[in-house]
């Protein structure tokens, strides 16, 4: 079993992979984690995991020029039916499209849009940086025995946008920053996460963990 | 609303190690950067922050050693600062693994490099740090001036002004440092925190003269930090830094105590 993780020159490759061969050894398993910029591998891979730091457009255009990766992509999601997980700006890249420096379509796996964070209360700083509690909605096998809520364990969040769905039934967390910001979605074999679950100690380690064990339905 | 208040330890680090040492727990190399940074996130800190202080340019391999060594153990975040002066070098500390790449002296030159910076690699990752010092005379006004090269040289930039222009070109965060309080354990210069916090929309972190616990309390309650920073204190073991969220979660400051104990949040 191989879980790639796709390198598009994206920052913070070495710390999702970390992550990840972490909880695989921790759940038993025995898959090799690759950092690939080879669509071949990610079109054979049994998980697939796009990071993303930085900024929407410039990710999109860096994804695209990796000639056949979209291609491979979605292969790998639609062909053959495997577990997806987008990490920051990866999981903006889930959208129909960004508005973050111009529109710029994305790949338009959850039906919806990338747009700017405005909290209620204008006192609240932009971007949303820190460490922020999550609110479930319903259940979710990539939440499940992770402590939720407001009394339970943080995720570190560090955007100013966020997808804002079409569908409600796809976004399964949100944190409260002046309103309900966006946190997990999911969406069939494809998920995504805002926070960084490889900077999120337990909540993401634990998270991780989930995926790497998910059988989506 | 339930967001924290972030704790950030911060480390100087030279020529690949940390300066003076880190004396607590037991660390079986107190200058290995990396081992610290382990141990501070095993302890709950919310961030890890390098400022590296190596003279020579050349000898950026080693620094961006440590920062690909401690993103491949550390869980948490780390900011790395100190002698960048390029996209070019922002982009090596990103690949290497830094989440926020912090710019000075660079930034004070050409701010340009802010805003190149920030749409390249997002303003979330882009952190300007701001080294100021009170200049007005006894009586006058509070008024607060940058200084470039560790607090000596002036440069006749008014400290508001430039936080609100780094802040427009996209900066994602603003590290603010009171040159006149940096090393005393006096505390915060809260009036310059207050006055930067209030000035920008982006978040400011707190630094410079932390030598107790409520130091770190009024950074907050009376500075409008959203983060704030401490070396010594925690270095030297004078607090771990589980009192120090406990201490602020006491005092009414909502921190993250993930495996701490409480939660720190209101009810």
């Amino acid at each position: 079993m191989t879980i790639a993780i796709i390198d598009y020159g994206a920052g913070n490759l070495r710390s999702a992979a970390k992550a990840f061969e972490r909880m695989v050894g921790e759940t038993g398993r025995a898959d090799e984690v690759m950092v690939t910029a080879n669509p071949d591998i990610v079109a054979r891979a049994d998980r697939i995991v796009l990071p993303g730091d930085g900024a929407f457009a410039d990710c999109r255009a860096n994804l695209a020029a990796i000639s056949g990766m979209i291609e491979a992509i979605d292969e790998a999601i639609d062909v053959r039916g495997r577990p997806f997980l987008g990490i920051c700006v990866g999981m903006q890249l889930l959208a129909t499209s960004g508005d973050e420096h111009g529109s710029t379509p994305g790949l338009d796996r959850v039906q919806g849009e990338v747009r700017a964070i405005e909290p209620a209360d204008p006192a609240l700083k932009v971007p949303h940086m820190g460490w922020n509690t999550l609110t479930p909605r319903g259940d979710h096998a990539l939440l499940a025995g992770i402590d939720l809520g407001r009394g339970g364990l943080h995720a570190y969040f560090l955007h100013s946008y966020h997808l804002v769905a079409d569908n409600a039934d796809d976004v399964i967390a949100t944190a409260d920053y002046g309103g309900a910001v966006t946190a997990v979605v999911a969406r069939g074999n494809v998920a995504g996460t805002q926070f960084h679950p490889e900077k999120s100690q337990a909540l993401g380690l634990g998270l991780i963990a989930n995926f790497i064990t998910w059988s989506p339905a | 609303m339930s967001l924290k208040v972030r704790l950030i330890p911060c480390l100087d680090v030279k020529d690949g190690r940390v300066v003076k040492g880190v004396r607590f727990l037991d660390l079986t190399d107190a200058g290995d950067p990396v081992e610290a940074a382990e141990a501070y996130d095993a302890a709950g800190a919310d961030e890890i922050c390098f400022l590296d202080i190596t003279a020579s340019h050349e000898e950026r391999d080693i620094l961006l050693d440590v920062v690909a060594r401690t993103a491949e153990h550390v869980f948490i975040p780390v900011t790395v600062g100190g002698g960048v002066r390029t996209v070019d070098d922002v982009r090596a500390l990103m690949l290497a693994g830094a989440d926020k790449v912090a710019i000075n002296t660079a930034a004070v030159k050409d701010r340009r490099i802010v805003r190149d910076a920030s749409e390249k690699f997002g303003g979330q990752a882009i952190v300007v740090a701001i080294d100021a010092k009170r200049v007005n005379a006894p009586g006058e006004a509070p008024r607060w001036e940058i200084f470039t090269h560790g607090g000596r040289n002036p440069t006749g930039i008014d400290a508001l002004a430039y936080a609100r222009e780094v802040a427009d070109l996209g900066a994602g965060e603003i590290l603010l440092t009171s040159m006149d309080r940096d090393g005393t354990r006096d505390g915060f210069d809260l009036e310059l925190t207050r006055a930067i916090a209030d000035a920008v929309t982006i978040p400011v972190i707190a630094s410079g003269g932390v030598g107790t616990l409520d130091h770190l309390v009024e950074g907050v309650k009376d500075g409008g930090a959203s983060a704030v920073l401490a070396a010594s204190i925690f270095h030297f073991g004078t607090f771990t830094i589980g009192e120090a969220k406990q201490h602020m979660a006491a005092a009414g400051v909502p921190v993250r105590l993930d495996g701490l104990g409480a939660t720190g949040d209101e009810p």
